[in-house]
């Protein structure tokens, strides 16, 4: 593997501001993404799991410029995004795509398919007005989709489909690095296996990198090489995905995946701790380890001391977790 | 082989306008409307070829009842009334178009960008149109009229100035949900220009909503043109309008003995702004995409 990761990411915080009073002024911050650093090497899958309101689809916003941190940088090839100018931010836009949550907004309503994908090729000059149509189908075979859906109307699709299109659209630019938010949590169980295949066979074979966005840990582990655990706008625990399936060290982790439905009702009862309570308050949240107050193994020093992220000794598969109490176990 | 991939295209993809156009049908009242509309349409442009008289010219007796010679009368004094209708409904229909134009062009702008970038620019634009919205425009037009000469084309400036905060406020409305729907972020992140995003993403799905409100405001302007041309501030005789028409009517002999002087015009102002308020109902159940699809 290449030495400089593909996309790193130092420190990166976004607070949204809260806006109140009878004069509008700031009154707090949404606290979304807190200091969260991370890299992506080229053609690896990061998978990003947590619950609603931690801060994953944040992260992803931020990695394909929606929106900018509110603090820290984001590398691209070694290269601070926020630094760069204009013309080469216009060059760099198309290798950073991003594949949308929900498949029935990420569509313009008004224009049939073939416009909505070649727009965008025709402008950033990746496809020419007469090879046009060829790369498109190209593309819409990657994805599974036949040519013929290029004169109709996104609503004419169903949900599954859909997303394929929304595939389509962010592979028609060519682009290395692929934010997938959420991509098969609005869709049908049988459909988010299709999506999941789709996006892995077209992972490997356009060597692509994703972060694979998702709530649950199944999805997220079955596309992924890696995978980071978010809670409450940090990462409590990074790894390979089968060192985090097989060897989760935060209690969080384990929470998680003990949260994973098994289908078979004998080891359904095999240590089975549900979380109790509610994700914390992101505008306030709470001092030390942010897990604390719904972790069964909190001592009194979680509830002051912030966890750093350490390695796990022994192991050598850079997997980091930041629970220094949990580790010693 | 590929005549036959051509066709079957042409099959499945209506394009947008037949879609519109085959719903539209179906509203019986509107398609008379439109027909009526047409009708009117084409009489008021082909006016100097079909007028039986010069409109401005003394021609007949004063206040003549409708005869064989004069279809509609004459007014009081001697001009043919049907001539003076029809270019009459030439100058409504062209107050009100441009009016509407000119309104709706400068809401739509004021309401992509207001919606679009938010804050600052938002406030300012909204506060000003709130300041346009809350200004009587009778007293606008008495201004307006007193530095410049009136006439037509000051009333359609004038009009057009002040029916836009309507359509900015629902251009701005839209935006703000549009630009917050995934099409328009994916389109951000495709490194899409800006002018790709406000006029080809985001108009085109407030085009509908536009065109129905634009309708209402074509009838409102048609209105206020008779209502300020009524009271002599609009467009100024002898060119004929609707409006300065019924002036005529100001006067109980010509109300209680001469109705064929107030009664044409009147009529004529009813059926036009009801023709078009029907064709903007129609427009807005014809435009919605995600109404019935046979």
């Amino acid at each position: 593997m290449s030495d400089t990761p593909l996309i790193q990411v130092e420190n990166m915080k976004k607070y949204y501001p809260i806006k109140g009073g009878i004069i509008t002024h700031t009154t707090g911050y949404v606290k979304s993404v807190d200091g969260v650093s991370f890299s992506i090497r080229k053609g690896e899958t990061l998978g990003l799991v947590g619950e609603s309101g931690c801060g994953k689809s944040t992260i992803g916003r931020q990695l394909v410029g929606l929106e900018n941190p509110t603090e820290g940088t984001i590398y691209y090839k070694g290269r601070n995004l926020a630094e760069m100018k204009k013309e080469e931010m216009k060059q760099i836009r198309t290798n950073l795509q991003m594949v949308f949550q929900d498949p029935y907004s990420s569509l313009n309503p008004r224009k049939h398919i073939y416009e909505i994908l070649a727009q965008p090729m025709l402008f950033h000059k990746i496809s020419t007005k007469a090879t046009v149509e060829k790369d498109i189908e190209k593309i819409l075979d990657m994805v599974g989709l036949p040519k013929s859906v290029l004169g109709r109307y996104p609503h004419e699709f169903s949900g599954g489909q859909r997303q394929r299109i929304g595939i389509a659209k962010a592979l028609s630019l060519n682009p290395e690095f692929i934010v997938c938010d959420e991509p098969v949590s609005a869709l049908d169980v049988s459909i988010q296996a299709q999506i999941l295949n789709l996006l892995r066979s077209l992972q490997k074979e356009l060597d692509l990198t994703l972060l694979f966005v998702g709530h649950g840990l199944g999805a997220v582990n079955y596309v992924s090489d890696r995978i980071a655990v978010m809670y409450l706008g940090k990462i409590v625990e990074i790894g390979e995905a089968k060192e985090i399936f097989n060897n989760p060290i935060h209690p969080y982790t384990k929470a998680l995946l003990n949260a994973v439905p098994v289908p078979d009702p004998e080891e359904r009862e095999l240590e089975k701790r549900i979380l109790q309570g509610e994700i914390g308050s992101s505008t306030n949240p709470p001092s030390g380890c942010r897990f604390h107050p719904r972790c069964p193994f909190a001592t009194k020093e979680c509830s002051e001391k912030e966890p750093e992220m350490l390695e796990v000794t022994g192991a050598g598969k850079e997997h980091f977790v930041a629970c220094p109490y949990s580790m010693d176990k | 082989m590929k005549s036959q991939e051509k066709k079957q295209n042409t099959i499945t993809t209506e394009s947008y306008f037949q879609t519109v156009f085959r719903r539209f049908r179906k509203h019986r009242l509107a398609m008379v409307s439109l027909i009526i509309l047409a009708i009117l349409g084409v009489a008021a442009i082909l006016a100097p070829v079909i007028a039986p008289y010069d409109p401005n010219a003394i021609v007949g007796p004063f206040s003549g009842a409708p005869s064989a010679e004069f279809w509609l009368g004459t007014d009081q004094i001697g001009r043919d009334v049907l001539s003076r209708l029809l270019y009459a409904m030439r100058v409504s229909l062209l107050v009100g178009v441009m009016a509407t134009l000119i309104s709706t062009v400068i809401g739509v702008i004021f309401g992509l960008f207001a919606g679009y970038f938010g804050g600052v620019m938002d406030m300012v634009i909204m506060r000003f149109t709130d300041m346009v919205m809350s200004f009587p425009y009778i007293l606008l037009v008495l201004v307006a009229a007193s530095i410049f000469k009136p006439g037509m084309w000051n009333i359609i400036l004038i009009l057009g100035f002040v029916d836009w905060p309507g359509i900015a406020r629902l251009v701005r409305g839209n935006v703000l949900s549009l630009r917050e729907t995934n099409f328009i972020k994916g389109n951000i992140v495709a490194g899409m220009p800006l002018r790709h995003i406000l006029f080809s993403e985001i108009l085109p799905n407030t085009v509908a909503p536009i065109l129905v409100y634009a309708t209402s405001v074509l009838a409102l302007s048609m209105l206020d043109e008779a209502a300020l041309s009524f009271l002599g501030m609009g467009v100024q005789p002898p060119t004929a309008s609707l409006g300065n028409m019924l002036n005529g009517a100001q006067s109980l002999t010509v109300l209680t003995s001469q109705p064929w002087l107030w009664i044409p015009p009147g009529l004529l102002i009813v059926v036009l702004v009801i023709a078009i308020n029907f064709v903007g109902d129609a427009l807005r159940d014809a435009l919605d995409p995600n109404s019935e699809q046979k």
